[in-house]
C-alpha cells in the first residue's frame, strides 16, 4: 500500500532562485524520508540534487526538476531529471572531469554528483539546453 | 535581510548554523565573518555545523575561504558537529576540506582552538595535535 501510494509521487519543481534550491533539496528529503531511505543514501541524493540544481542555476539559468518514485522489481528510488533551455554544454567529456568549471563554481558539481548517485546520464545540445537524470535506490 | 548570528566568546567567534543555508546567506556569513575577526582581532571561529543536512561544493567552499581568509588574519577555524553522512558524502563527492580543521563537537573545538593558540610562538607544535 504504502508502494502504491509512493509511486504515485510524481511532481515537478521549478529552479529560477537561489531559495528554490532550498525547497528542491527539502523535498526530495520528505520523499526520501518517506521511502525509508538510509541517512548516508538521503544525503547522498540531497547533495548530488544540491549540486546539479545550483549548476542549473548558474550555468543553465534555471529550468525544471521532475521527481519520481521509480520501482524496479524488488528496488524502490528516486528519479531526478534536471531540465533548462540554458546554453548547453560545449565539451560534457570535459564538464564531467573533477576541477573543471568554466565559471564561479569548484568544478565538482557535475563529476561529484555522479558518484554520489546509482544512475547518472547527461545529455546536452548547444543552443538547446542540458538535461541532466540521476537515480538512487532505496539500499543502493 | 536574514543572517546568521555570530557571537563573541573570549578570544573566539561562534557560529552555530541552524537554517538551511542558501548560497547568499553563506556568502554573507564569509563577509561578515570576515568582517568580525577584523573588528574583535578574535583569534580563532568556531563553526557548528551539526544542524546541516547536507555539506555541497558550494558551502564546501565557503568553508575553506572562512578558514582560509581567518588563517590570514591570524585566526584559526575549526568546524564542529559534522553529521557522519555529511563527512561520508564530502569524500564520495571529492572535498576533503584540506586546510580545515575539525572536531566532534563544540567542547573539543573550543579546547583545540585553545592548544593552538597557545603553542603559537613555536611555530611547529602548532601542527602536530591533529
Amino acid at each position: 500500500m504504502i508502494t502504491l501510494l509512493m509511486a504515485m509521487i510524481r511532481e515537478s519543481l521549478a529552479i529560477q532562485h537561489e531559495r528554490d534550491l532550498v525547497y528542491c533539496r527539502n523535498r526530495v528529503k520528505e520523499v526520501a524520508v518517506k521511502m525509508g531511505m538510509g541517512i548516508v543514501n538521503q544525503t547522498k541524493l540531497i547533495t548530488a540534487t544540491s549540486e546539479i540544481a545550483r549548476n542549473m542555476l548558474i550555468y543553465g539559468g534555471g529550468g525544471i526538476v521532475r521527481l519520481e518514485v521509480i520501482i524496479r522489481g524488488k528496488q524502490e528510488g528516486i528519479q531526478l531529471v534536471f531540465e533548462d533551455k540554458g546554453p548547453g554544454i560545449a565539451d560534457i567529456q570535459k564538464a564531467m572531469q573533477d576541477g573543471f568549471t568554466t565559471g564561479r563554481t569548484l568544478g565538482m558539481g557535475l563529476p561529484g554528483a555522479k558518484r554520489l548517485v546509482n544512475e547518472f546520464a547527461i545529455q546536452s545540445t548547444l543552443g538547446q539546453g542540458t538535461t541532466v537524470k540521476i537515480l538512487k535506490w532505496k539500499n543502493g | 535581510m536574514e543572517k546568521i548570528p555570530i557571537l563573541k566568546m573570549g578570544k573566539f567567534l561562534l557560529v552555530t548554523i541552524q537554517v538551511d543555508l542558501y548560497d547568499r546567506l553563506a556568502l554573507t556569513l564569509e563577509e561578515d565573518l570576515i568582517e568580525m575577526v577584523y573588528k574583535t582581532g578574535s583569534r580563532g571561529v568556531l563553526i557548528d555545523i551539526s544542524a546541516l543536512s547536507i555539506v555541497d561544493s558550494f558551502m564546501g567552499k565557503i568553508i575553506g575561504n572562512i578558514a582560509g581568509m581567518s588563517s590570514i588574519m591570524d585566526a584559526e577555524t575549526v568546524v564542529v558537529g559534522m553529521q557522519p553522512a555529511v563527512a561520508i558524502t564530502l569524500i564520495e563527492l571529492g572535498l576533503p576540506l584540506a586546510g580545515v580543521h575539525t572536531a566532534l563537537n563544540v567542547e573539543k573545538g573550543m579546547a583545540l582552538l585553545e592548544s593552538r593558540i597557545s603553542s603559537d610562538p613555536d611555530d611547529n607544535a602548532a601542527d602536530g595535535d591533529d
